[in-house]
């Protein structure tokens, strides 16, 4: 019942802000969203699951299961529980939710409570998404983030905010029907009578299929893996279809973009991991060339893209789409450190990129401006904000002893130890990627924070307030906890992922004699 | 212990029309307006809880045959009396306020409890001469509730056109039973069945007739190609009737519409001699849902955008028919039940969204998107409850349109009709894009000038809150409706 109370506490609160007055909504969402925080931190203390969620053995903590409905001959259940893969993610979303809502004091004016309360909704929402273990209640949680996303761009976001919401709302909710259609079609293919999530991936390992729409298994189970994939690369998201992201981050007002680029991106990631390799991973490794490929273009494109902005708000949406690439790699790699290494990667960039928008807002809301060339040496007015952003390029980079380091250290282990042909060849070139961070983060932090003192706007610099430093010393604190210590969530990593890597051992049926090209 | 007449549902409604117009008979010069509102009211909701009462206590188990086989009591007809029940329920409660300085207001709940009762016996009907019938006192006082602000140039239009449109399709529909009875020489829906076990004959005949039966269904169900008269007569016709005609008769006429095809038309006799009607309603649901939603996307009209949604949810729910094969009785009742489901939930939110634009026109707002902008910042409870109705209509789940709508686009996917399940996504995407205009007017645009909203519609009030209740109750409590659903369409395929 464990979860259910987080979810619950999470959506009283979200009512009981709404419900305050302007003046007192923020503090009162601050101090109600530490109840989630506590209780998460009380979950990983307690946490007893091993092995994953989907596979037999797997043994889930906090696990509830209920039916809910039935249609027809299925049952659709009310199962929700945390195994390794989940729980960090738990734990990253009530943190980061409440570090976001505090960075909303100072720049968010106007119908406080209404903001508040969206927050806590679509953290409840997202606490729903990492825990959910049936397809429906886990689409219910997903869709339902688009709701608060959508009001949080849309009323509080900047000049072309109603463009960037609907942009943002019709695009990933194309996506989500894709794949719904492409996974129903593969749950019809298998003789099961549920919508479980660890039932499903079980048949699909057994290989009870029927010949569904004149698609054998293979066929079917092809066809449903990129109808999936399409829909999670959106999220994650994916060059080509990274689009949305640009405009959504731009747009949003900070501490949006900051649950967007931590938490949001992340569902992506994390449905990739749950369904397409989890469920099937032998498609997947039919395909990972093309997959690596998509993956190192991401990581390539979106760095190209991020060197060549004047916003470092947009800087730093395109450096997510690179970072999002990384993760992708980590899961095609498909070994132990792979898989780890991307999903220790999520956290580490939701707490990376949360920490550089909430910097970007900070500069963002004594300056009123964040064009690289109208800033320079803020660093003489803002020492604390400027050694913290320092800290977060630097974790961005990779550089040890912060967590990017740990993340991208295990994902290019696992690449250069990857089964599916040119593996080196693609990590080295990813790793490329990290040469074009240093260089437009550098360039970046040279021209904004060092160098002379001269701001080309109307308003005077000032230190940062004290509510809003102490989320980022906070965030970067855990930076560095986590990449010094990365055992704190790595060991139940891993311990989550190595079945999937045994499972796949057995399972690879090799296409073309194990080469591709 | 004497047991209630498997009708009751009908005549409760029919008795509370009657007693509407006795009272107002005795007391001709005192205006009764919360007397006739509550009566109706309580007919309306006795016959919903009277329909949930028979679905729960196993009376639709089985086919209770009346009047010798023209009507029949069973669940499905039990399911669509709950919907027209609830849908008037709404109704009559929101039109309390709505008609706060009309005349004839007996005549109005009269009327709509009249319509009400052909709306549930075209549930029941088993012969094509009560679909016939039922469907006429059905569209009748429809045609009367449209036209009812009898200065208002729109409504009279509204109802005129809506009137013509009728009158044509169902002198089609006449000549489809006409050519039906020719061919096979009974009228009742299991005798028809039965007469094509020696073989069916002229099949030329048949086949036209039932293509001309689909007109009339199409009619009432606001679906291609019968849909011209639904925006004019939802634009123009008071909005509380807008929302009885786009929810409660929609529902009734699909209600009529699966139970003549399953049962009269097997698909398994038809499709290789006659007409293979599950194309025809393929074609019809693309066209349909495709037709409506773009033209919902061009709107600037809140009403009209509705009434054109409202054409393109008439098309999602026709998939249903569409997808069904023949011989797969549980993958047919799948279907079929999902939309049957996705008309319940949509009497909720379809309802609301109506009785909202109700409100709106009883302050005075306009009825556009641009006099939207800013109704939050005036009546932010009544906006709750649009935006949950608004983006359960575009499926998303803030209420039960988002089960229904996947549930369905999950059966059409179990037929083996992706296809059509695609077409419907790509919808369903759009119509997300017009729903939220509504909702960005109302909650992210600022508002044009001062905007003073005057009176205290109580009525209004709780018949939108009481729609956006159940919406939202409807995403967590689906079980029942689910599972009545698919037992009503398992009746249909024995």
């Amino acid at each position: 019942m464990m979860i259910e109370a987080l979810i619950g506490v999470t959506l009283l609160s979200a009512f009981a802000v709404m419900l305050a007055p302007d003046k007192v909504a923020g503090k009162l969402a601050a101090g109600l969203s530490l109840l989630p925080v506590a209780g998460s931190v009380w979950m990983y203390a307690q946490f007893d699951g091993s092995g994953n969620a989907l596979f037999e053995g797997g043994s889930l903590a906090f696990e509830t299961m209920a039916r809910w409905i039935t249609v027809g001959p299925y049952t659709l259940n009310w199962h929700v529980g945390i195994d390794g893969i989940s729980m960090p993610l738990v734990v990253l979303s009530t943190i980061l939710t409440t570090l976001a809502i505090m960075s909303a004091w100072t720049p968010i004016d106007k119908r406080e409570s209404q903001f508040y309360a969206l927050m806590l909704l679509m953290e409840a929402s997202l606490l729903g998404v990492f825990t959910a273990l049936d397809f429906f209640v886990w689409f219910v949680f997903w869709e339902f983030v688009l709701v608060p996303m959508y009001f949080l761009i849309g009323i509080w976001g900047g000049p072309r905010r109603k463009y960037a919401a609907i942009k943002f709302f019709v695009y990933t909710n194309v996506a989500s029907l894709v794949m719904f259609i492409g996974f129903m079609a593969l749950v019809f293919g298998l003789s099961v009578n549920t919508m479980d999530m660890p039932a499903i991936a079980q048949a699909i390992a057994a290989g009870s299929f029927d010949t569904t729409y004149g698609l054998g298994e293979t066929g079917l189970k092809t066809v449903a893996f990129f109808a999936m994939f399409f829909g999670f690369a959106v999220k994650v998201p994916t060059v080509p279809l990274h689009t949305w992201l640009p405009d959504a981050h731009v747009q949003a007002p900070t501490p949006a973009s900051v649950m967007l680029a931590g938490v949001l991106l992340k569902m992506g990631t994390y449905a990739l991991l749950r369904f397409n390799f989890t469920m099937l991973p032998g498609v997947a490794s039919d395909y990972a060339v093309f997959i690596a490929a998509l993956a190192v273009v991401s990581v390539i494109y979106g760095a190209m893209l991020a060197l060549a902005q004047q916003d470092l708000k947009r800087i730093v949406a395109y450096s997510s789409v690179s970072s999002m690439g990384y993760v992708i790699l980590g899961l095609v790699a498909y070994n132990v450190y792979g898989l780890g290494g991307a999903t220790f990667q999520m956290v580490a960039h939701g707490l990376i990129s949360g920490l550089m928008f909430m910097c970007v807002g900070v500069i963002y809301n004594t300056a009123h401006t964040r064009m690289v060339g109208d800033l320079s040496g803020i660093a003489d007015k803002m020492p604390v904000t400027a050694a913290v952003f320092v800290a977060a390029a630097f974790g961005y980079m990779g550089l040890p002893l912060m967590a990017g380091f740990a993340g991208e250290l295990f994902i290019f282990l696992g690449g250069f130890t990857a089964e599916f042909a040119y593996a080196q060849l693609f990590t080295a070139l990813a790793m490329f990627g990290i040469v074009i961070v240093a260089g437009y983060l550098l360039f970046a932090m040279q021209r904004v924070l060092f160098g002379p003192f001269d701001a080309d706007t109307d308003y005077d610099i000032v230190p940062a307030a004290v509510h809003d430093t102490v989320p980022i010393v906070t965030l970067v604190v855990l930076v560095v906890v986590l990449g010094t210590v990365p055992d704190v969530f790595y060991d139940m990593i891993q311990d989550a992922v190595t079945p999937m890597v045994d499972a796949m051992a057995s399972a690879v049926v090799p296409l073309f004699g194990g080469e591709l090209l | 212990m004497t047991e209630l007449p498997p009708l009751t549902p009908q005549f409760v409604l029919a008795g509370a029309a009657l007693l509407v117009l006795g009272v107002d008979t005795l007391t001709p010069d005192s205006r009764s307006n919360t007397l006739l509102a509550g009566i109706s009211a309580a007919g309306t909701l006795l016959t919903a809880g009277v329909a949930a009462w028979f679905l729960s206590a196993g009376t639709g188990d089985f086919q209770f045959v009346q009047f010798d086989g023209a009507l029949v009591v069973d669940a499905l007809s039990l399911f669509f009396a709950f919907v027209v029940g609830t849908v008037a329920t709404l109704v009559v409660v929101a039109s309390h306020d709505y008609l706060e300085d009309q005349e004839h207001v007996a005549e109005f709940y009269s009327l709509i409890l009249l319509a009400a009762t052909g709306m549930t016996l075209m549930a029941s009907a088993n012969s094509l001469v009560t679909v016939f019938i039922s469907l006429e006192l059905a569209s009748i006082p429809s045609y009367v509730l449209v036209s009812y602000l009898k200065t208002d140039r729109g409504s009279v239009e509204a109802g005129l056109k809506y009137f013509l449109v009728g009158a044509l399709s169902s002198a089609i529909m006449v000549y489809g039973i006409s050519l039906v009875y020719a061919s096979t020489g009974v009228m009742g829906l299991q005798p028809i069945a039965e007469s094509f076990g020696n073989g069916v004959e002229f099949t030329g005949v048949l086949g036209l007739g039932v293509v001309m039966l689909v007109g009339g269904f199409a009619f009432k169900t606001a679906s291609v190609p019968f849909h011209f008269w639904a925006p004019e007569a939802y634009e123009g016709a008071p909005a509380p009737i807008s929302a009885f005609i786009s929810s409660a008769s929609k529902a009734a006429g699909f209600a009529v519409l699966f139970r003549v095809f399953t049962t009269a038309f097997p698909l398994e006799v038809i499709t290789g001699t006659v007409v293979d009607w599950s194309l025809l309603f393929a074609v019809l649901a693309v066209v349909t849902m495709t037709l409506g939603n773009f033209a919902a996307a061009t709107q600037d009209n809140v009403k009209r955008m509705l009434a054109y949604s409202s054409i393109g949810h008439a098309g999602y729910v026709l998939i249903g028919l569409a997808a069904v094969q023949s011989g797969a009785g549980a993958e047919n009742s799948f279907v079929l039940g999902a939309s049957m489901m996705h008309l319940l939930v949509y009497g909720f939110m379809n309802t609301g969204a109506f009785l909202f634009v109700a409100l709106a026109e009883y302050w005075g707002v306009g009825r556009t998107f641009e006099d939207y902008n800013g109704l939050a910042e005036r009546a932010p409870v009544a906006c709750v409850a649009m935006t949950v109705f608004m983006f359960s209509l575009a499926g998303l789940p803030v209420g039960g349109g988002f089960l229904s709508k996947y549930v369905l686009f999950a059966g059409a996917v179990q037929s083996g009709f992706a296809w059509l399940a695609a077409v419907a996504a790509i919808n369903s995407a759009l119509s997300l894009f017009y729903y939220s205009r509504v909702v960005k007017a109302i909650w992210i645009e600022e508002p044009n000038g001062d905007l003073s909203l005057e009176g205290q519609p109580t009525g209004l009030y709780v018949a939108v809150l009481a729609a956006a209740v159940g919406t939202v109750a409807l995403l967590v409590a689906f079980d029942p409706v689910a599972q009545t659903a698919n037992h009503a369409a398992g009746v249909l395929f024995g």
